[in-house]
């Protein structure tokens, strides 16, 4: 494994970046620079220079004419993370006829100067990452990318307003789109909304516009009630499986007149759109205004399927659109490209027993909340108590319900503080009751937000600061007889309040989906802990993924309002369109291959890649991964019992030099290190 | 033209080797057909001296089957090195020190002490053995032991590795074929430094079982259970070392219904046996949550056994630390 048997030699040139001060005011660089060029002449390094800012242009070009001059074979550069500026240095040798994937950066900030406060171990340390380094770098090999051609078709998951923003970009912008929503119409949470914040415009009125353009727009081939099952492919060439379910009503005959769910006598609980607190019949669109118009049959609770008999709908139907015998239909489409805006669930307020919702039947969720208010809602917009008639005089709402609390959720839901000075304003304006808003922190940074705020207090809004500790129906006082009564402390005034109200709401979290893992591991990128699908980079790239191709917007990456939900749709589309007018695009090197004649087909990688790159050959009973999928993340090479999987920048030779190098075993007088 | 010479010799081994040598039948006449025997301690009678006298490079083929356990083990070592031309790590002692070389995971002395006081050792005054001993006729002595027994490529430089424990009779048959081939002008030797006598993929290329995609929900011993006779043995969380060991024993205790232990040592390519295995093993273990994760583990009653009874000393790490400084 030593370095120097390898022939010929290579020429490596060392290159330490200061980075400012931060990596010079902990690393001595000067000697660290000095020293790789004395001690690792070896491993073949000709040259070792120290620059201020090695990512500058000037930076870049000493490694150019170093290249030119010394003839160097492999560079490698001590700076950053290669996250940040791989790229930089892969391109600066690349621009001096170097084959890019010769250079090797190691990181001398984030793992010694950012991390360590003790000079002199530093020092040592960022020598042995270089010796590392070095060794290793000898054993690269040149790669060439690959390229794949990009099929011009865009794969949307999730019709809410995120989704539905990317898919009128897209198609407007001339290509196909393919929208596929889970419920029987787009439109998402925002077409549950009757208000918005802060403008407090009508959500249906802004938003029904967009649906319909969705709907008719000839570029998008929109897939409602209907679910992706499976992802084949890769950046460019994505076959994706979707599965249409059955609605039971030719789409092609109906024309959405209603009479249906008008003569259906089978009244179901809505727990879907209404969340429990409105009806709809079996069959049904879930609101007025829904795209497309077709209803579904609800096969669970309609009648005839129960029972073999009714067929209500179908007698009346004008024109003979029901079909009871609708299978469930599979489409394979080509995509290039897939945007996943597939949103959030909410918070189940049950889990947090004190607030009683499900036990104390006038404590509301958020989302009853906004169907209550809503005038096309199960009260026409009257904000009542349970009981359907009882205007409340008094409201409580509570914030950070299931969020910013370490037994549910840490993260802020980002939407509630606007959210409750919106419910507060709505009680205020319909009912005239005393609203209280109990608050942890209020949060209002967005343009005229803070403003809306400024209103509310000036309408009488009442706010508390303290995290309200029980909601109860128990009385201590004749005052709080027949009342919900919240226990909260007043942290401004440093007191326990108890305060009698007729309705209490919460403001619950929003939550990923109970499905989001499996939807992430489906389409091959990352969840965080919480459940939201991980971005590229949380500034500089947030609506792509790690996986090339794919791409996040809105709440699925983390909980937004719509104004920023709307923008990451757009943006995700502006991404899916520059990569469409490429072409054609070139793919990482850097990637798995399995020596056929060592697999024997045990099957332990099978299931384990996250980007479902690996392909089993039953008649060879041989596993093989494909390039294009391949993101050389590295988890079959470790797995593969029989060592039969490599992985390109990653053998056994580079990572055991490297080793080495670090221990300093590749260094024959070891007189220079310190024990 | 006088015989090729051919010699075998073992240092730290039980001997099933040489047993598998004879077990190849009458292929042992074209040994002794083609071969002049010189040195074979177990077979014939051979002093040392005898070896010390001849040139470097007189013999022509020598088996060496056995780890590096003492002094003595290491001198032959050295000297069968320097007589032979092709010198063959022959049974996994030699080539990775199986089962001998468990004891590196424990200091030497207490080694010894198992040795000569556990409830099976007759030792009413509780001696222990003494490299040098004064005797009124002089002094005695015998090898000394090592901290660490290591493998033959550990000591000295080594032209084939052949794995098994024992290496399977139909493997020693035909690469004692091939030797006689190449010495007769008809065939090349395989390249220095190549295994031979064994496949180039895993025990799984070998074995006839039914192989899914693999997901372990438990692992189970053997005897616990019933074992279906047609499916993978690790897919039923019996923990099969089939994936990791290098095949050509036609994967015979598989197909005899018990599960591989990984006795060919590891696949070309593998490092670290064991290491390899651990990460296969965990990576298709089919839970997220840590506790069921442990629960899974703890039905892998004897990891080191598991993952390096064969493969320890020929590790990366090769024993264990306080294993590593006993000898200090």
């Amino acid at each position: 494994m030593s370095a120097e048997e390898k022939k010929p030699q290579e020429r490596v040139g060392v290159y330490v970046c200061h980075c400012g001060t931060n990596i010079a005011g902990v690393v001595n660089v000067e000697d660290v620079s000095t020293w790789a060029g004395e001690k690792l002449k070896d491993q073949g390094v000709v040259v070792s220079r120290d620059y201020k800012f090695m990512c500058s242009s000037l930076g870049q070009e000493l490694i150019q004419n170093d290249i030119k001059e010394f003839g160097l074979t492999r560079v490698v550069v001590a700076a950053c993370s290669p996250h940040l500026h791989e790229q930089t240095f892969r391109t600066a040798c690349k621009g001096a006829d170097l084959n890019p994937y010769l250079c090797e950066l190691v990181s001398i900030r984030e793992q010694v100067s950012w991390v360590h406060t003790d000079k002199d171990a530093a020092t040592e340390k960022s020598k042995a990452i270089i010796s590392g380094g070095v060794s290793r770098v000898v054993h690269h090999e040149p790669l060439e990318p690959l390229y794949v051609s990009i099929h011009p078709a865009t794969l949307i998951v999730g019709g809410g307003i995120a989704g539905i923003q990317a898919a009128l970009e897209i198609a407007d912008a001339g290509y196909p789109v393919y929208l596929v929503e889970r419920e029987p119409s787009i439109g998402g949470h925002m077409a549950q909304f009757d208000k918005t914040f802060p403008t407090l415009d009508c959500s249906a009125c802004i938003l029904t516009p967009k649906m319909v353009q969705v709907g008719n727009h000839p570029n998008i081939t929109l897939l409602t009630y209907s679910e992706v099952e499976k992802v084949d492919g890769f950046v460019g060439n994505f076959v994706v499986s979707i599965r249409k379910r059955a609605r039971s009503v030719n789409e092609a005959d109906c024309t959405g007149c209603g009479i249906c769910w008008e003569k259906c006598p089978k009244k179901v609980i809505d727990d879907k759109f209404e969340v429990g607190i409105g009806y709809r019949k079996a069959v049904y669109t879930p609101f007025p205004q829904a795209v497309p118009k077709y209803p579904v049959i609800d096969r669970e609770n309609c009648i005839y399927y129960e029972k073999g008999t009714c067929k209500a709908c179908e007698k009346f139907c004008p024109t003979g659109a029901i079909n009871f015998a609708q299978e469930d239909e599979i489409m394979n489409v080509e995509v290039g490209n897939i945007i996943l805006a597939t949103g959030w669930d909410l918070f189940d307020a049950r889990r947090i027993p004190n607030y009683g919702y499900g036990r104390l039947p006038n404590v509301f969720t958020s989302m009853e909340f906004e169907r209550l208010s809503n005038a096309a809602g199960p009260t026409g917009g009257q904000i009542v108590l349970r009981d359907g008639k009882t205007v409340p005089k008094s409201v409580a709402i509570i914030h950070c319900v299931g969020s910013r609390d370490k037994n549910y959720n840490n993260y802020c839901s980002s939407i509630c503080c606007m959210q409750s000075l919106k419910f507060a304003h709505l009680v205020h304006e319909r009912t005239g009751a005393t609203v209280y808003n109990c608050y942890i922190d209020i949060r209002t940074p967005a343009k005229a937000y803070d403003e809306f705020y400024q209103r509310l207090i000036e309408e009488g809004t009442l706010f508390i600061r303290g995290k309200v500790a029980e909601v109860t129906d128990a009385a201590l006082s004749p005052a709080e007889e027949g009342k919900l009564v919240i226990q909260v402390e007043d942290t401004l005034i440093g007191k326990q309040r108890r305060i009698p109200v007729d309705m209490v709401v919460l403001s619950a979290a929003l939550e990923p989906r109970a499905d989001s893992k499996e939807v992430a591991k489906r389409f091959g990128i990352s969840c965080s802990a919480d459940g939201w699908f991980i971005e590229k980079h949380p500034k500089l790239d947030p609506v792509a993924t790690m996986t090339e191709g794919i791409y996040i917007a809105g709440v699925v990456q983390g909980p937004k309002d719509i104004p920023a939900s709307v923008v990451q749709g757009a943006a995700a589309a502006a991404r899916v369109l520059g990569k469409i007018q490429q072409k054609e695009i070139a793919l990482e090197p850097v990637r798995a291959t399995v020596n056929e004649e060592q697999c024997s087909g045990c099957r332990i990688c099978n299931d384990l890649c996250p980007f479902s790159a690996i392909l089993f050959h039953e008649d060879k009973m041989v596993s093989e991964i494909n390039p294009a999928l391949c993101q050389g993340c590295g988890t079959c090479v470790a797995a593969c019992p029989a060592g039969a999987i490599s992985g390109t920048g990653f053998s056994n030779e580079q990572i055991l030099s490297q080793i080495d190098g670090l221990l300093f075993l590749n260094i024959k007088s070891k007189e220079a290190v310190k024990a | 033209m006088s015989k090729p010479k051919f010699a075998m010799y073992w240092a730290a081994s039980c001997g099933g080797c040489e047993i598998a040598v004879l077990n190849i039948h009458e292929k042992i006449l074209d040994v002794d057909a083609n071969f002049e025997v010189v040195f074979w301690p177990v077979a014939m009678d051979a002093k040392y001296a005898d070896v010390e006298k001849m040139k470097d490079g007189e013999i022509t083929l020598c088996l060496w089957n056995g780890g590096i356990r003492n002094d003595e083990n290491e001198h032959i070592a050295h000297l069968l090195r320097k007589k032979s031309k092709i010198l063959v790590a022959f049974g996994s002692c030699a080539c990775e020190g199986c089962i001998p070389g468990l004891a590196n995971f424990t200091p030497i002395q207490e080694v010894i002490d198992t040795a000569f006081t556990t409830v099976s050792t007759e030792n009413p005054d509780n001696l222990r053995p003494q490299p040098h001993y004064q005797m009124p006729e002089g002094e005695i002595t015998i090898p000394t032991l090592y901290p660490l027994l290591r493998t033959l490529d550990q000591v000295v430089d080594v032209d084939y590795y052949m794995p098994g424990c024992p290496p399977e009779s139909h493997q020693i048959a035909a690469v004692i074929d091939v030797v006689i081939a190449a010495l007769q002008g008809k065939a090349d030797l395989p390249p220095k430094g190549a295994t031979i006598g064994a496949g180039n993929s895993t025990v799984c290329d070998e074995c006839e079982r039914t192989r899914n995609v693999k997901t372990i929900k438990e692992f189970k011993r053997i005897q616990l259970g019933k074992v279906d006779p047609d499916l993978c043995l690790l897919e039923q969380g019996i923990p099969c070392n089939g994936p990791a060991t290098r095949s050509g024993c036609n994967a015979r205790c598989p197909s005899a219904g018990a599960q591989c232990i990984g006795c060919y040592g590891p696949a070309e390519g593998v490092v670290d046996y064991g290491a390899r295995l651990i990460s296969a093993f965990a990576s298709v273990i089919d839970s997220d949550d840590p506790q069921e994760i442990d629960r899974i583990l703890d039905g892998l009653v004897d990891p080191a056994g598991q993952f390096y009874r064969f493969n320890l000393a020929g590790s990366l790490l090769r024993g264990s630390k306080q294993a590593h400084t006993s000898g200090d």
